[in-house]
């Protein structure tokens, strides 16, 4: 069985998926932190798929793009959630709502 | 030398900005001092100014000196600049000149007060603003100056604030020139959109070249006239200007007689093109209300009885004829009335404020008379203005007001006849100030109405007192009656009981032995009730006497009484019989006899007795002899009988573009318009000789309220804005606040309202941002793939 851009682009719907659904339902920011990841990656996997399969770099050029904003987003959003976390061991991502309108 | 014209408002303006640094430490008479050598340095710099101006050739005498660029706007710019030519600089000496010697005489008028600095702070500020109205070179500037002269006038007519009267003169003058000041904003903007700029230099190019067409001259011409009509003091916004002699009377001369009040016509001449561009029935209206202004308050000033009020009327009506001038395109007799009014009228006003000064704030011409025997050289020089407004050869208004009503004639008899009757009010109404005021008896010291009415309300008030003692005397009187007959029952009752007494007494005697022991007591018992008998009887006769003199004492307080009220009545009748102060008076009205009474005339009477009117300081006189000269020679800067000598009229072509009224009429016409003129100046002149010095006729005749149009006018006026008026003006505040405001503040209460509610979607969750996020997402991918499938 020949392996296709379309498992690439199933596995990478998958994968966004289970990252939107983590968001979601889960509450610990850590594990949404990683949820988010998650659904950064998927879209670098459709990238890439697209990329080889229409044989044009520019999708593979975004994904540095994506890659470079990503370890910049957990540099600061890691930081955001260790500072969040040392001052409420336990806390969930709801409970910080203090810039409620 | 023409480069110096910024120095001409500069002077002033300096002299300002001096005063309002240091005036206070200055103080009295210094800051006089020095607003005054600030408007002698601006009359130098015109006196250069204009001597440039004369080495140029005459085509080349129009300068403009560009100081900086004012309002820069795109395309659109406004300059600071001077536009020196013929016309502004004729202009600007007369002002600095009238103006100098205005701020000379007011050193002296000001003496005293309290805020001495910064009456001379106004002044100065009052002259740059009209030196700017006059020199500008464009729309703009000559605006700023228009608006700052009006609020000059404003803060100088109720300079003496405390007294309501004065300061809500101030406000009527600022409000009826508003009115006037919209036209001249409606105008500039309507030269603007015409010509796309508002230098003067390009609206004279403008009106010539076609760039403007004969509607859109009209429109502004009749716009430039509400505001010449504002400033100008003319049908149907003058209003004002008797109201504004409320100011010290310098004011009333420099503002109110010699300059700013020209403005508006300088205004109207300055435009001569457009002028001449628009429909001809806009020219004769501007000639039209010149000459009913003239007439109607000439006809008021008849019936004035302040000295200053008639001076005010009379130049409401000479400025009408400077209207009537530039309406039938007379520009230059326009600009030659305007000079000598400026002389002559100055010179009256300052003699006026002289007079006042002189007999201690007294501006009633009725309480005036005789003076010329204690202020010799002011009435000798308000005789000269007074020979000058009048049309009196050789003296300069003559000269002016013949030359108006000779171009009046050539376009219109029907103006001329108007001009006309207008001179021979004029004539007569300052004969007959001059006589009451400087001639026949010295009324000042004559006892007033109300103090005629003070001396007898004193007494009628004492005999009221009396009235009052006596019927208080009377119930005494009547109580002491009702006690002493209260009395006379007890008295005869206790004779009643002595007799008793005497009857028991003599029956026990009677009946006892002689002989025994008990008869002697018996007899003295009985001698006993004798005696009681008499002794009651005795007090019985008291008391009646008592009552007796009670009635004679009631008697006497009711004839007190009586006495009382008759005397009352006598002085009521007194009171209504007393010297009566006439309301007309002439030359020989006679002195109310108040001999009967003079003790308890009020202190005002009695500190009038020890006054005496006296001439004022040299500062005020210097000013009165030279205007006085100036009024007697101006004629000569446009004498008619050869073109040699039109030397104003040489002048100012320069200024008016060919654009006046060519005069048609003959030289014969012309003497016998000038032999008319004259003739009407002594008929009138005889009549109120006749009638305020010889008596041939009773004043009343002619002093007729029903006559004084302009003041009835100004009556309806205040009775329609303080009545309809006021509401009509309530209603528009009411729909400000109740419909724009509520428009305009509904607005961002809109936008708030909405960004309260929306602010509730920001929950802080940040789950329920990322559905939203997601679910649009969607959303956008739906709407996307299927623009890309169908």
């Amino acid at each position: 069985m020949e392996v296709t851009e379309t498992w690439y682009l199933v596995l990478s719907a998958v994968l966004f998926s289970l990252g939107a659904f983590g968001l979601m339902t889960r509450r610990n920011p850590l594990v949404m932190f990683m949820c988010v990841e998650l659904m950064l990656n998927a879209v670098n996997i459709s990238f890439v798929a697209f990329s080889s399969a229409l044989d044009d770099l520019a999708g593979q050029s975004a994904v540095f793009f994506v890659l470079v904003v990503a370890a910049a987003e957990v540099v600061v959003g890691l930081s955001i959630v260790v500072a969040l976390l040392r001052r409420q061991p336990d806390a969930t991502a709801d409970e910080f709502v203090e810039m409620r309108g | 030398m023409l480069e110096a014209a910024w120095l001409i408002p500069a002077f002033p303006l300096t002299g300002f900005i001096l005063i309002l640094l240091i005036g206070r430490r200055l103080g009295e008479p210094l800051a006089g001092w020095l607003g005054t050598a600030m408007m002698g340095g601006s009359f130098l710099a015109t006196v250069a100014v204009f001597f440039g101006l004369v080495a140029e050739e005459e085509p080349e005498r129009f300068f403009i000196q560009t100081l900086f660029t004012w309002v820069p706007a795109g395309s659109f710019s406004v300059d600071i600049g001077f536009l020196v030519d013929p016309l502004s600089i004729a202009m600007c000496l007369f002002i600095t000149g009238v103006g100098t010697l205005i701020h000379l005489y007011s050193i002296g008028y000001m003496h005293g007060d309290e805020n001495f600095s910064k009456f001379f702070l106004y002044l100065n500020l009052f002259a740059a603003s009209m030196l700017l109205l006059v020199l500008g070179d464009n729309l703009l500037l000559t605006f700023l100056g228009w608006e700052g002269v009006g609020a000059c006038s404003y803060l100088l007519i109720s300079f003496w604030f405390k007294d309501e009267a004065n300061a809500s003169a101030g406000k009527k003058a600022f409000v009826t020139n508003r009115i006037g000041d919209f036209g001249f904003m409606l105008g500039t903007f309507l030269v603007f959109s015409a010509i796309g700029s508002i230098k003067y230099a390009d609206i004279i190019v403008g009106a010539n070249s076609g760039a403007l067409t004969v509607g859109t001259a009209t429109g502004i011409t009749l716009l430039m006239l509400l505001a010449a009509t504002g400033k100008s003091a003319q049908i149907p916004l003058f209003v004002w200007l008797p109201d504004a002699m409320a100011g010290p009377t310098p004011v009333s001369a420099l503002i109110h007689a010699a300059t700013m009040v020209t403005s508006g016509v300088y205004l109207l001449i300055r435009l001569n093109p457009v002028l001449d561009l628009s429909e001809p029935w806009s020219l004769s209206l501007i000639a039209w209300i010149g000459a009913i202004t003239g007439l109607v308050a000439a006809l008021a000033a008849v019936v004035q009885n302040d000295i200053k009020k008639v001076l005010a009327y009379s130049t409401v009506s000479q400025l009408g004829y400077l209207f009537m001038a530039v309406g039938i395109g007379a520009y230059v007799p326009a600009m030659f009335h305007m000079i000598t009014h400026a002389f002559f009228k100055a010179l009256l006003f300052l003699g006026s404020g002289s007079v006042i000064h002189g007999v201690h704030d007294e501006q009633d011409m009725r309480r005036m008379g005789g003076l010329y025997k204690m202020m010799p050289i002011t009435a000798g020089t308000f005789i000269i203005g007074w020979l000058a407004i009048a049309g009196v050869p050789p003296f300069a208004g003559f000269w002016s007001k013949d030359e108006i009503l000779v171009y009046a004639w050539d376009v219109n008899p029907a103006l001329w006849a108007v001009g006309l009757v207008t001179a021979l009010l004029t004539a007569f109404y300052m004969t007959r100030q001059v006589i009451l005021t400087f001639f026949g008896r010295t009324r000042y010291y004559d006892a007033h109405t109300d103090e005629i009415d003070a001396a007898f309300a004193g007494r009628i008030d004492a005999a009221s007192a009396d009235i009052e003692a006596a019927r208080e005397d009377l119930v005494k009187a009547q109580e002491a009656i009702d006690k002493a007959i209260g009395d006379l029952p007890k008295r005869e009752e206790a004779i009643e009981k002595a007799k008793a007494n005497l009857g028991d007494a003599t029956a026990a005697v009677e009946a006892s032995d002689p002989d025994t022991e008990g008869h002697d007591k018996l007899v003295k018992a009985l001698d006993k009730a004798v005696k009681g008998i008499s002794k009651s009887e005795d007090a019985l006769a008291k008391a009646q006497a008592k009552v007796a003199e009670a009635e004679a004492g009631f008697a006497v307080a009711e004839q007190a009484q009586v006495d009382a009220a008759s005397r009352r009545q006598g002085l009521d009748a007194a009171r209504r019989n007393a010297p009566a102060v006439p309301s007309h008076v002439t030359a020989h009205t006679a002195a109310p006899d108040v001999s009967e009474f003079e003790d308890d005339l009020p202190e005002s009477y009695k500190a009038r007795q020890e006054y005496h009117p006296h001439e004022s300081p040299w500062t005020m006189t210097l000013p009165l002899v030279a205007l006085s000269g100036l009024a007697i020679v101006a004629g000569g800067l446009n004498l008619p009988f050869t073109k040699d000598l039109h030397f104003l009229e040489h002048w100012l072509e320069p200024s008016l573009f060919a654009n006046e009224h060519k005069l048609t009429a003959s030289g014969t016409e012309k003497i016998v318009m000038a032999a008319i003129a004259v003739a009407a100046a002594s008929i009138a002149i005889a009549a109120a000789f006749a009638i305020y010095w010889r008596g041939k006729a009773r004043p009343e005749a002619v002093e007729n309220p029903a006559l004084a149009l302009a003041v009835n006018y100004d009556k309806a006026i205040a009775s329609v804005a303080g009545g309809p008026g006021t509401d009509g003006f309530n209603g528009a505040a009411w729909f400000d606040a109740k419909v724009v405001d509520r428009a305009v503040n509904g607005v961002p209460q809109l936008i708030s309202y909405t960004a309260s509610k929306s602010r509730s979607l920001q929950s802080g969750f940040v789950r329920s941002y990322g559905l939203v996020l997601i679910v649009g997402t969607g959303a956008l991918a739906v709407v996307l793939l299927r623009s890309l499938v169908l």
